[in-house]
Order: structure tokens, then C-alpha cells, then sequence
């Protein structure tokens, strides 16, 4: 009995004291913050760092649902965490002093204490776990109250999904308090839905719902899904699991049929460069396979020498033509998709083709947004010519050298005001002020010598045209003079990622509307245009009506020039302004004028259009190849002639002038 | 009116007699044939020179007698140029590609002679297959009446084209010019199969020549030169003396009249046209081998524009005045441009010719022009004594093209 007793004493005892080194125990963890204790659980691993086994710590850092996890994966991603040794708790450590770090607990996010370097040993993540603690971040960054890091957080699924970040994205749209973000994260979601939802009616869901958008990231995410790998399969049976595009047609553009037989594991295709090399390799005694190296100039010996070799055995035999083409017509070639499940790439597919239709269209705007553009500088180069060409019927080589004067008038009053803004206010009415000068002393000096000699005129003008080209050259020199435009007209009108156009083409535009407008008033509401009206039709009838036609033709003349070098300067803001800067227009100006029909504005207007279109669309269709654009353009416009003579906007009657 | 057509145009033994006595003066100097006083470069030179008095000639039949001012007539002399180019090329690089795969172990087949010069060639342009265009190029013959062939072609489309709707004057001028940068861009361009903006080179060497010295070659070339415009000369009196000559300046000074005269003035035209592009594309086939080197940049508008400055300094409407104003410009500028020229010190300036003749050659281009409109060419009428038809201030004709009183001759 009394032995009984003692059993059970002792027993009472040992659980006793079990139960205290128990309670002991639980007072120690108990002591360790939540975190403290998380860590503590997986510091085997964290202290392993190894990648493939690193996971369920980061996990269970992640998922504690603490206040602190954020913090832990940050300090623990930038190196910051440490171990101290004596008890293996985690701290947040900053040196502070030679070898001195201080140490920070997590969970409360006091100061510790500072301990010396060799107490502490420091977590080292290599790059493989820190990205996986950033992917863990991304998470806790996307509910972040900073704004900052949410973008930066969206940014960086933007650039990179990530199939585990799915649900916690979309765990946060709901919370996002910026409208901005929201349909950020709302895109990304979509996105990340159709590359890594594992439910596939989501995915095609998310697909056709993207469908039509313009977005580079959406085609960016599609295109995988449809890339294709072209297989082959010798005997033809393919098979069945295989999501397949479409059978390929050896011989065509994708598959030539030397590429399609290199796919087969026959014996190699020789060359004719490889049968040339295979013939030097064998020369013996000035012989290959018994025909003189002499003989080997023509193609049909140099066969007949390599079936000698195939003959004696020296070298393997090849596939003739016809084996090769019968070993690729026996096979089967066909494209698969890497993405496996049909119904997937069959609504990718669908998605792409709407996509390319609206990407199409868009195209066609962006394309008329240039093209108007292009015309409208056309027609600020012609305009002044219209004047001078059309109006006075002088044709004036000299033009391209009036636009080139005006660009360089804005480089000079640059120099010498700084600000861009006050320096174009200056500069676009002393351009005028210039050319205008110099286009009345060219008709008072050159031009009324020749009123009736126009084709003196053009070679008179050519030579004022190389003198002035030639003056520049010696005072600005050769190399181009940057005119800056001011920052407000620097950058340009995105609508989406396949339209936009640069504010300074805007302005361009603007501009040639407003000449359009001057010109139309100063020609019909002035006393001067009434005159040029009248000098144009008759200049005796005028003269007798006490009209002075030299002073008309004197203020017309300087009028066209002074728009050109208004040109000038619009033009040296997108273009570079070299000596040559006109010569690149006159040509094209001179098209606008004849092909818009000489002596109307209206005219003109539409040949710029009709030529800054037609530019435009033969560039598109041969996008490479401006020069080519060019050609082209000045061949129909010379064809154009042939059925309008007299331009789009032809004058009747006497104004015509025959 | 029975004499002879030299009777008649006295002119033309004299120019003959003056080319004679060059061609021998220059021959004697020559390193090649005699004393070594001119150098084989300015032979070179001189060779050149009157290549562009011939296609200067041409210019003037057709700007001066038909009043056409065309601005393509040097884009005819280019593509003569790039004919000859072609051949001299194919076959210059056939002799070192094949002199070169002669020395590997197999002989090279046909083929792989024709593959070499293709990559030889087109390297530059990132090609080695042979376009069409040159299909013909390994044959002398067929390239030497491309030289005529082509840009008479090239005219007599863009001619008919153009009289055909009645395109006339400042119209045409820039219709011309227009077509000259079309085709100076197409050349541009890497895949016009014209080697782009490097054009064609080397071709100053002859084929199977090679140890003839550049002395002797540039002497051929330059009696070559010398004959073709003294035969182009000839032709070309011959043309504009006859009836032809009458009806051809009648369309210059009133093409109206003279279409309901009832003769066919486009006819007429085009013909002329046509003739003249020919003539200008032999001039360039003479041209290029001298200068060694054709690229499209030489085919651009401004090069035809010049053309038309020599021919109007020289005096339009006189054939030898277009020999005049080529050979004196030509030479004028190869004096200023080539750094010959001395600097004038103007004390706080130093005038270089290199940078300020084209500025003297335009202002005296615009002097010429507005005070001389008969040009170099009329000073021979001082020494002749030929009167001006006194009008009394009317024109000679109302088309843009026709003279006026002070620039007519006869």
C-alpha cells in the first residue's frame, strides 16, 4: 500500500514539476511579441536561407494577419534582420557606431538596446528569396496607406504578374480609395486573370472583355497565348491532344521546303557551297574522283565528280532534290499553340482580330492627324509662293531662301533672348519685318525688270536663290542651329497608345489657319487686295483707274515673302535650320501651288491637303522608305496634270489669262 | 537662198576650226603625246568641259529655239552616265572577281562568277542579287544604245505626257524639275538597284585596260569628247537651219499661230525633246568615265538649273553661245572652287573664293540676266556688226518662252 502511495507521489511530483517546467516553458514564449514567436517557429529556416525551402516561412510571415508582417518582410528583403545569438531572437538592426548596432524589436518597435557585431549574426536572403519576399510585399504594398507604394506596387505587376498575387489583387480593388489606382488595379487584374486564373471561363471572360482595346499590355498579354511553334510530325499522325493552329504548307513564306527538310532527321542537304568544299577536300593528283580539277568550272562535272566520291565511298550519299521534296511531302507540319486549351486561344485569337480592326482604324486617324499636319506646313511653305506664283504669275526660286531667312531671324533672336516664349513673340513679326524688306528690294532691283519675262524671272531668282544660300553658309556655317521651341509646345496630345500628335504640329496647323483667315481678309476686305485683284486681272485697265501697279505689285510681292518667313520660323521649330532648310520645301511648294491651281487660295489650301495626304499614304503603305514616298508622289502629280492642267481650282474667264 | 548649208552658217567652220586647234593644242601638251604642260587631271578637266558644252548645246536647242525651259535635260545627261557606269562596272569587277577565284583550288563556275561580282557591287547596299535593271550589263552593245535609248525613253514619255495637255512655260519648267528630283530620289534610294547614294565608281578605269596609263585614257576620252561635240554641233546647226529650224522657233515665239498654221506643234516638240534628252545622255556617257564616279546627287534639280545659267550667260538661241557659256563657266568655277583662286585681304576681311563665288556667280547670273540678256554669245554681234530688229518696244512673240526685242538676233 504504503509502496503504492509512493508511486503516486512520485508520480504527483514528476507531473507537478512537468507541469511547472511546462508553464515555465509557456511563460517563455509568452514573454515573445506574436511575431517574435512566428519567427521563432521557422528560424531554422529563416536561418537556413536556403530558396527552395525558405517558402512556408515567408508564408507564415505573410499570412499571421500581424500588424508587424510588412515591416518584417521589408527589413528582412533589405538585409536588416538579425539574430541574436545568445537567445535566437530576430531584431531589426542598424549600425549605429563602429560595430555598434542597435537593435529594434518588431513587434513593439522599441529600441532593444545596442549590442557589439559579434553577438549578432545577420540574416543574408539571397536575390532568388528576396524576390520571393517582394512578391510577398506586393501584397501588403497594394493595401498600403501610402499612395506612393500602391503605385509602386501596381507598377511592378504591371512589368511582371505573378499567378499567387491574383487574389490579394483583387482583395484589394475594393479598398482602394484613389480613383486611379482602382482602374489601374482593375486593368491589371483583367490582365493577370486571362495569363494565370486556373478557371478557364474566367479567363475567356476576362479575354473578351479586353477585347478591342487599344492598350500595348493587352496585346502584350494576348500574343503569348496565340504564339505558335511549328512541329513535325514525319508519318503524319498527329496527335490528338494537341491544341493546333493550322497545318503549314511546306514551300510557303513561313516554311521554306529547305527548312522544312532541315525539321526531318534525314540525311543533310549539300549546298553547292558544301559540295564546292567536299570537291577541294578530295583533290588528288590535280583530280577529284577522276575528273581533272581543270574540268570543274562547269556545274554538271562538278556533280558527276561528287557521284565519283558518293561511288567510291569516300563520302556518304545525299538526298537528291526529289527525296528531299518527297521527304517533306510525306510529312506533316503544323503549328501549336503553346497554350493548351483551345477554347483559350480560339477567344484570343477573336480578341487580337478586334483589336487589329480597332488598331486599324485608329491608324487610319493617326494617319490623318499627320497628314493634315504635314499639309498644313505645305501650306505655310506655298502660301507665299501662291502669292508671288499665282497672284503676280513671278515665279520665284528665291522662296525656299525667304522660308530659310525666316528660321534663321528666330535662331538669332534666340541667342539674344533667352526665353523661349518672349524670343517667338519676338521673333514671328520680325521674321515677317525681314523677309518683307528683302522680298520688296528683290522686286524693286530684280523682279519688275522682268514682269514679262518669266522664265528670266525663275533664273534671275535661282541665282539671288544660290547667292543667298551661300551668304548663309559663310555666316551661320554649315552645321544645323537648333530653334527651341518653349516647353508648353514641347510635348503632344496622347488620345491613346496608337494616336497622338506633338503640340508644335498643332500649333503649325493653327498658324497656317490663321494665314488662311489673314489672307482671305487682306484679299477681300482691304483696300490693298482689291487693288492686287484688279493688277492681277488688268494690269492697264487698273493702272487707268489710278491704281499704281508697280506699288501693288512692289507690297504684294513683299506680302508673300514676309508669310514665308513666318513659315520660316514655324518650320525651325520642329525641323532643323541648316542653309538648305527651303530647298526642301520649294519643291513641294511649287507641287502644292500647281497642282492647287494658280491664282487661288482656296486652290492652294486643297493642294496641300490633296499633297500632304497623298505623302502620308504612300508612306504607309511602304513605311520604310520616305524617298520612295517622294517618287512616287511627284510621278501622280505629274499624272495629275495630264487631267488638270490648270489645277484643282482652275480660273475662267480673262483672269486666266489666255 | 541656193548656197550650201555651211554657206549659210558660217558659224560652224568657225567653231569647227577653233575645236580643231584646241583639241591639237591640248594634245601636244598632253603628258601622253607631247610637252607634259597639262596635267592628265586638267585633260581630265578640259574632257569634261566639253562634254557639258554638248549637253549645254542640246539645252540650247531646246531652250533657246523651242523656247522649252527644261530642268531635266541634266537628269538625261546622268542617266547616259549611270548606263555606261553600269557596264564599266560589271565588267571591271568581273575581272578582279574572276582573277581572284582563279587562284582557289576548283576553277569558279559561271554562276559563281556572277554571284562574286553581285556581292562585289551591291555589298554596299546590303544586297548581292542582281536587279533587273542590269540585266544587260555584261554586254557593251546593249549598253551603249541604252545610253541613247533611256533617256530618250524617259523624254518622249514624260514629253508626250506633258505637250500632250497642252503644259507650256513656267508650268513645264517646274513639271521638268519635278520629274528630275523624282528620279534623283528614286537613284536615292538603296533598293533602286543603282547602289543607292554611293552610285557607281571606279569607272575612270577601263575594263581589260589596265596597263594603259590614265594618260592615255583621259587623251581617248578627250578626243572623244571632242569629236561628239563636234558632231552634236553639226546636227544640231543642221536642225534648227532648215524649215524645221523656222517652224520650231515660230512654235517659240507664238505657238499659237503656228498650230493653226496646221502644223503639228506637239509633234514638233516632242520630237525635239526627245533628240535633245538622246544627245544629253551621250554627253554623260562621255562625261562619267572622266570624272570616275556618277551618284544621284549629281542628277539633282540644281544641276539642270546650272545648266540653264551657262546657256543664258552664254547667249541663248546661238549654238555657240551655249559652247561659250559651259566652257566659260565651267572653267571660272573650277578656278574659284578648286582653291586656285588668291584670297583677297580686305583689311578686316579676308575674302575666300571657295566660300564666296557661288555668291558672285549668282549676282552676276541676276547682272547678266536684267542687262545682258543676250549674254557672252552677244558680243560676236558688236564684231559683225548685226543689227537688232528695231519693234519699237514689241515682243517677238507673246509665248513666255519667245525672245524679247533685246535678246533677238536675227
Amino acid at each position: 500500500m504504503l509502496k503504492r502511495l509512493l508511486v503516486i507521489v512520485l508520480a504527483a511530483v514528476c507531473l507537478a514539476t512537468l507541469a511547472k517546467a511546462q508553464d515555465a516553458a509557456t511563460q517563455a514564449t509568452d514573454d515573445l511579441g506574436p511575431m517574435q514567436q512566428v519567427l521563432q517557429e521557422h528560424a531554422d529556416l529563416i536561418v537556413e536561407s536556403s530558396r527552395r525551402t525558405i517558402g512556408p516561412a515567408i508564408d507564415a510571415v505573410a499570412n499571421s494577419g500581424l500588424e508587424a508582417a510588412q515591416t518584417v518582410l521589408e527589413v528582412w528583403q533589405a538585409r536588416d534582420m538579425y539574430q541574436r545569438i545568445e537567445d535566437g531572437l530576430f531584431f531589426a538592426a542598424e549600425e549605429t557606431g563602429d560595430d555598434i548596432f542597435t537593435l529594434t524589436d518588431f513587434d513593439t518597435g522599441v529600441v532593444v538596446g545596442e549590442v557589439p557585431d559579434d553577438a549578432l549574426e545577420q540574416i543574408k536572403p539571397n536575390s532568388g528569396i528576396r524576390s520571393l519576399i517582394g512578391t510577398a510585399l506586393v501584397s501588403f504594398q497594394l493595401n498600403d496607406p501610402d499612395r506612393a507604394k500602391r503605385d509602386e506596387a501596381i507598377s511592378s505587376l504591371e512589368r511582371r504578374g505573378n499567378a499567387e498575387l491574383l487574389t490579394p489583387l483583387r482583395n484589394s480593388i475594393d479598398g482602394e480609395p484613389d480613383p486611379a489606382l482602382k482602374e489601374r488595379k482593375m486593368r491589371v487584374e483583367r490582365l493577370m486573370t486571362i495569363t494565370y486564373d486556373p478557371d478557364e471561363d474566367a479567363r475567356i471572360e476576362a479575354i473578351e472583355e479586353m477585347a478591342g482595346d487599344l492598350g500595348v499590355d493587352v496585346r502584350a498579354t494576348l500574343n503569348p497565348l496565340v504564339a505558335t511553334t511549328i512541329r513535325v510530325f514525319p508519318d503524319g499522325n498527329v496527335p490528338a491532344d494537341l491544341n493546333i493552329a493550322r497545318e503549314v504548307e511546306p514551300g510557303s513564306e513561313e516554311l521554306p521546303v529547305a527548312e522544312a527538310y532541315e525539321m526531318l532527321d534525314g540525311p543533310p542537304m549539300v549546298s553547292s557551297d558544301d559540295l564546292r568544299a567536299t570537291l577541294q577536300d578530295n583533290i588528288v593528283d590535280g583530280r577529284v574522283g577522276g575528273i581533272p580539277v581543270a574540268e570543274l568550272f562547269d556545274p554538271e562535272r562538278r556533280e558527276a565528280a561528287y557521284g565519283a566520291l558518293v561511288d567510291a565511298g569516300t563520302i556518304p550519299p545525299r538526298p537528291t532534290a526529289e527525296e528531299a521534296a518527297q521527304a517533306v511531302e510525306d510529312a506533316t507540319f503544323v503549328a501549336v499553340y503553346a497554350e493548351p486549351n483551345p477554347a483559350i486561344t480560339a477567344a484570343a485569337n477573336r480578341a487580337l482580330g478586334k483589336i487589329d480592326t480597332n488598331v486599324g482604324l485608329n491608324q487610319f486617324l493617326d494617319l490623318g492627324l499627320d497628314a493634315l499636319s504635314l499639309g498644313s506646313i505645305y501650306f505655310l511653305a506655298a502660301i507665299g509662293l501662291a502669292i508671288t506664283f499665282g497672284v503676280m504669275g513671278v515665279i520665284n526660286m528665291a522662296h525656299g531662301e525667304f522660308i530659310m531667312m525666316g528660321a534663321y531671324t528666330g535662331y538669332v533672336v534666340q541667342q539674344i533672348i533667352p526665353n523661349h516664349t518672349a524670343s517667338i513673340i519676338v521673333a514671328i513679326p520680325l521674321a515677317f519685318a525681314v523677309t518683307f524688306a528683302a522680298g520688296v528690294a528683290m522686286e524693286r532691283l530684280v523682279i519688275r525688270w522682268l514682269y514679262n519675262r518669266p522664265l528670266e524671272t525663275l533664273l534671275a531668282t535661282f541665282g539671288i536663290s544660290i547667292a543667298l544660300q551661300q551668304l548663309a553658309k559663310n555666316i551661320f556655317g554649315t552645321q544645323a542651329r537648333p530653334l527651341t521651341s518653349p516647353d508648353w509646345l514641347g510635348g503632344s496630345v496622347v488620345l491613346n497608345d496608337v494616336v497622338s500628335i506633338s503640340t508644335v504640329r498643332i500649333a503649325i496647323f493653327v498658324l497656317a489657319l490663321v494665314f488662311l483667315c489673314v489672307f482671305l481678309f487682306i484679299m477681300k476686305r482691304t483696300r490693298l487686295g482689291l487693288e492686287t485683284r484688279a493688277v492681277t486681272q488688268n494690269p492697264g485697265m487698273a493702272g487707268a483707274m489710278g491704281i499704281n501697279p508697280g506699288r501693288v505689285n512692289m507690297l504684294t510681292f513683299g506680302l508673300g515673302s514676309g508669310i514665308a518667313g513666318i513659315a520660316g520660323v514655324a518650320i525651325g521649330l520642329y525641323a532643323q535650320v541648316t542653309s538648305e532648310i527651303g530647298q526642301a520645301y520649294i519643291v513641294q511648294s511649287f507641287m502644292t501651288v500647281v497642282v492647287g491651281g494658280v491664282g487661288n487660295i482656296w486652290g492652294t489650301l486643297l493642294g496641300a491637303g490633296l499633297i500632304g495626304a497623298l505623302h502620308k499614304g504612300i508612306e504607309w503603305f511602304n513605311p520604310s522608305n520616305t524617298l520612295a514616298a517622294q517618287t512616287y508622289m511627284i510621278i501622280f502629280i505629274i499624272i495629275f496634270i495630264q487631267f488638270r492642267p490648270r489645277g484643282i481650282i482652275a480660273l475662267k474667264g480673262r483672269a486666266a489669262g489666255d | 537662198m541656193n548656197r550650201s548649208f555651211i554657206g549659210r552658217n558660217p558659224s560652224i567652220l568657225i567653231f569647227l576650226l577653233v575645236l580643231a586647234i584646241f583639241t591639237i593644242g591640248v594634245t601636244f601638251m598632253s603628258e601622253a603625246f607631247g610637252a607634259g604642260m597639262i596635267s592628265t587631271s586638267f585633260v581630265k578637266t578640259l574632257g569634261k568641259t566639253l562634254c557639258l558644252a554638248l549637253v549645254a548645246v542640246a539645252m540650247d536647242l531646246i531652250w533657246g529655239y523651242a523656247g522649252i525651259l527644261s530642268l531635266g535635260h541634266f537628269a538625261f545627261f546622268g542617266l547616259g552616265g549611270y548606263m555606261i557606269g553600269m557596264w564599266l562596272m560589271y565588267e571591271r569587277t568581273r575581272e578582279i572577281v574572276e582573277s581572284s577565284m582563279m587562284e582557289a583550288p576548283i576553277p569558279p563556275t559561271e554562276q559563281e562568277i556572277v554571284d562574286g561580282i553581285g556581292n562585289q557591287i551591291f555589298g554596299v547596299v546590303g544586297s548581292s542579287e542582281f536587279p533587273a535593271v542590269w540585266a544587260f550589263a555584261d554586254s557593251l552593245v546593249l549598253q551603249l544604245a541604252l545610253v541613247v535609248l533611256v533617256p530618250g525613253l524617259l523624254a518622249f514619255v514624260f514629253g508626250w505626257l506633258a505637250f500632250r495637255s497642252r503644259v507650256t512655260g513656267v508650268y513645264l519648267s517646274i513639271l521638268t524639275q519635278a520629274m528630275t528630283l523624282a528620279l534623283s530620289l528614286y537613284l536615292f534610294q538603296n533598293d533602286s538597284g543603282l547602289r543607292g547614294n554611293n552610285g557607281l565608281s571606279g569607272l575612270q578605269n577601263l575594263p581589260g585596260l589596265d596597263d594603259v596609263s590614265q594618260d592615255y585614257v583621259s587623251m581617248w576620252f578627250f578626243w572623244g569628247s571632242a569629236l561628239a561635240l563636234a558632231l552634236g554641233y553639226v546636227f544640231a546647226a543642221w536642225i534648227v537651219s532648215g524649215k524645221f529650224g523656222s517652224v520650231i522657233r515660230g512654235i517659240r515665239d507664238n505657238e499659237a499661230r503656228v498650230r493653226f498654221l496646221g502644223y503639228s506643234v506637239e509633234g514638233y516638240k516632242l520630237f525635239l525633246f526627245t533628240v535633245t534628252a538622246m544627245i544629253a545622255g551621250i554627253a554623260g556617257a562621255l562625261y562619267y568615265p572622266q570624272a570616275g564616279i556618277i551618284n544621284p546627287a549629281e542628277i539633282a534639280p540644281i544641276a539642270s538649273i546650272y545648266l540653264a545659267v551657262w546657256v543664258a550667260i552664254g547667249g541663248r538661241g546661238r549654238l555657240y553661245g551655249a559652247v561659250i557659256g559651259a566652257v566659260f563657266v565651267s572653267l571660272v568655277s573650277t578656278y574659284f572652287t578648286g582653291g586656285q583662286a588668291p584670297d583677297i585681304n580686305l583689311g578686316f576681311y579676308t575674302i575666300q573664293w571657295v566660300d564666296w563665288w557661288t555668291i558672285l556667280l549668282g549676282l552676276s547670273f541676276v547682272l547678266v540676266t536684267l542687262f545682258a540678256p543676250q549674254g557672252i554669245g552677244g558680243l560676236f554681234d558688236l564684231v559683225s556688226g548685226r543689227h537688232h530688229p528695231d519693234r519699237h518696244g514689241a515682243d517677238l512673240g507673246p509665248d513666255h518662252g519667245s525672245l524679247r526685242e533685246e535678246e533677238a538676233e536675227e
